[in-house]
């Protein structure tokens, strides 16, 4: 790993007076799976916030390298739409659909910011308008395809599923041309089966469209079968990283989420 | 969908259904409305059995009228009972369409029937005036369609981008006393400050957007309100630039090729206007919630934080809804300086925005059709009924209640677009 996609540096993010993350690093490198894991209230989620522009850090850098390249952006601060721009997309935990739109029409606003047809265009309607749009809505289809949704293309978004509502999700997140997929528990909610499917899906995204991608997931079975690498988060700091064996193994995390009495 | 109302209905016996509605059983139906009836009588007794006379101070009681009220409203609530039941009813049924709205939607996918309806609808609208001959009814078709105008731009800011603002009218003020000051001043004409007024519509309304982009819903629709007095305060109480409460008088008329009307004539020339002026709106609008601006304002009305986090600009989304809305109430504002002659403050109270706002959501918001008929129902009815004298506030406001009970959504809802795709073969990933 040469040149990492993700490096986040020493973040800390402060509300009032608790500190949710403490000098939290993590490193995702160039096509790899990460995964960010911790017992509930770790602080992961507000790690994925500091990191997509939703909450600004307290302190600490978030790097970024889309190309990996060696050229770096500093990315905290940032307007989500920014971070999003420059191809980090991410899922909710709690599904944030827009409900009553199409399946369709939920992906091609994952497109919104590679277009660029202005008002002039909108009225008009030129050619490269019209041409855009049918690329966008064509590109929204084969994405729906690809998360094996292209029957729902036409459906609202309240109507879906949930399990597939949270596919749907990763279809929107992957038509902002994403460099990284940040997932929020894409499992949660998901039976044994679609959590199989799922992760197949994940692993496939990953190698046809040679992103990386990084999640958050207490469903251990998947962390441990799918990870690169795996971080564990414990009250806002990274108390272990490595591969899933070492992390199987680690002490700290055995106590983290048994407790002081080890009894494995 | 009535048929299946009806099949319901028969198979518990119309009768049987009507008088147990929204009941366990008839008996509770019977207990209830005797209740309503009573209740009733009990809150209008002052106000309808009692009469003072000051005059000879002799109190005379008008029993008569109690019995009245207790019968109109015995059976006023079963009537009320029945119609909630029969909503109900429908609303658990998958399709929502009303008549009309599958009607239209029938007309529309018909190649002939919509050309046929809608040249129709293109020889009515033009032929309006002259066939009718009647200065009142023209008038108030203009302030109808000024109101069609206003509520499209509305329907910009409310029904697609989903910020309730209640100042709109300060956006039509400002048309209107552009056109005024303008005209009084340096003679500008009509079409001179038309494209003016809708270019200081679409500035004011960034003025506004730019300190109410972190607010939203009931905090947004104060703040707005706000601004809506602020303009007509200002109108009011700068006398020396816009003649303060007594208003700008003698305001030009729109020309022609420097032709002299005569009244009737202009008012003609002038509904002819706002027609092609409702034209264009309804072409831009149209064009605009079907592009992908418009999916994104949908987006943001949605879910704020989930659109940005798809790479949506919201600051430059909700200050495009905000000038674009702005825009169309500039442009009616100018008209209706030239139709009115005459403004003065008084003509942007608050009740403006309320009446605006209320042809979008009772129309249905965020539909183009829906918006149209809302102003047709909420300008014209109103007008129709001065045949009612003092009741027609009251009819006024029960039709708006009625319609906000029975049809939450609007009159025409609005409608998702169809996309077309190809349908491919490509391998798919992540099988089943």
């Amino acid at each position: 790993m040469n040149n990492p996609v993700l490096n986040v540096n020493a973040v800390s993010k402060d509300f009032g007076g608790i500190r949710a993350l403490d000098e939290a690093e993590l490193v995702v490198g160039d096509k790899e799976i990460v995964a960010l894991i911790g017992p509930n209230g770790a602080g992961k989620t507000t790690f994925f916030n500091c990191i997509t522009g939703i909450y600004t850090p307290t302190s600490g850098d978030v790097l970024i390298d889309p190309s990996a390249d060696g050229t770096v952006h500093r990315i905290n601060g940032k307007k989500p739409n920014v971070v999003t721009e420059l191809g980090m997309a991410r899922t909710f935990q709690n599904i944030r659909l827009f409900p009553s739109m199409t399946a369709l029409e939920n992906v091609m606003i994952g497109t919104h910011c590679r277009t660029k047809s202005s008002i002039w265009g909108a009225i008009s309607r030129n050619k490269a308008t019209r041409e855009e749009e049918q690329a966008v809505i064509q590109r929204a289809y084969e994405l729906l395809k690809l998360v094996n949704l292209e029957e729902f293309a036409d459906e609202l978004a309240s109507n879906i599923p949930y399990g597939k509502q949270r596919r749907l999700e990763i279809a929107r997140a992957l038509a902002t041309d994403p460099f990284l997929l940040l997932l929020d528990e894409p499992a949660a909610g998901m039976n044994p089966q679609e959590t199989l499917d799922l992760e197949k899906l994940i692993v496939d995204i990953r190698d046809q469209f040679n992103i990386s991608i990084m999640l958050i997931e207490h469903d251990m079975k998947m962390v441990m079968s799918m990870s690169d690498r795996i971080y564990v988060l414990d009250y806002g700091r990274m108390i272990a990283s490595g591969t899933p064996q070492e992390i199987a193994n680690n002490p700290a995390v055995i106590k983290a989420y048994l407790g002081e009495d080890d009894d494995d | 969908m009535n048929n299946q109302i009806n099949e319901n209905s028969q198979n518990q016996g119309f009768i049987s259904f009507f008088l147990s509605a929204g009941c366990a059983d008839s008996a509770t139906a019977l207990k209830k409305s005797c209740l309503v009836a009573l209740w009733f009588v009990f809150l209008t007794f002052p106000i309808m059995a009692v009469r003072v006379n000051t005059i000879e101070n002799t109190v005379t009681w008008r029993l008569m009228n109690m019995v009245n009220v207790a019968v109109a409203v015995f059976f006023g609530s079963y009537v009320w009972r029945w119609l909630l039941a029969r909503k109900e009813m429908s609303s658990a049924e998958t399709s929502k369409e009303t008549l009309i709205e599958s009607l239209l939607s029938k007309i529309l996918d018909d190649k002939i029937l919509k050309s046929v309806s809608f040249s129709l609808i293109a020889i009515m609208v033009v032929a309006f005036p002259f066939a009718l001959d009647n200065i009142y009814l023209t008038n108030i078709m203009i302030s109808c369609l000024i109101y069609i105008v206003l509520g499209l731009g509305l329907n910009i800011v409310v029904g697609l981008a989903g910020l309730l603002d209640l100042g709109f009218v300060a956006f039509y003020a400002i048309g209107a006393y552009a056109y005024a000051l303008l005209n009084m001043h340096f003679q500008l004409g009509f079409w001179t400050v038309l494209p003016l007024g809708a270019l200081l519509g679409a500035i004011t309304g960034l003025i506004l957007g730019f300190p109410v982009l972190r607010l939203r819903g009931d905090y947004l629709a104060i703040v707005t309100l706000g601004f809506g007095e602020i303009i007509r305060l200002v109108l009011q109480n700068w006398g020396t630039v816009t003649m303060g409460p007594s208003g700008i008088a003698n305001i030009a008329r729109p020309g022609f090729f420097g032709m002299d009307f005569s009244l009737q004539q202009n008012l003609i020339y002038l509904y002819y206007i706002m027609v092609f002026l409702v034209s264009i709106t309804i072409f831009f609008v149209n064009r605009l919630q079907n592009s992908r601006i418009g999916r994104a304002w949908l987006a943001l009305k949605e879910d704020e934080i989930a659109c940005q986090a798809m790479g949506v600009d919201k600051v430059k989304t909700k200050l495009l809804a905000f000038s674009l809305g702005a825009t169309w109430a500039g442009m009616a504002g100018v008209v209706f300086a030239a139709k009115t002659t005459f403004i003065n403050p008084d003509s942007f109270t608050f009740w403006e925005s309320a009446i605006i706002l209320s042809v979008v959501v009772i129309g249905g918001m965020g539909s183009i059709r829906g918006v149209i008929a809302g102003s047709i129902i909420l300008i014209l009815v109103p007008e129709y009924l001065r045949n009612f004298a003092e009741f027609r506030m009251l009819l006024f406001g029960a039709i708006m209640v009625l319609v906000m009970v029975f049809r939450p959504q609007g009159l025409i809802s609005a409608k998702r677009k169809i996309y077309h795709y190809k349908v491919s073969n490509t391998a798919s990933a992540g099988n089943e």
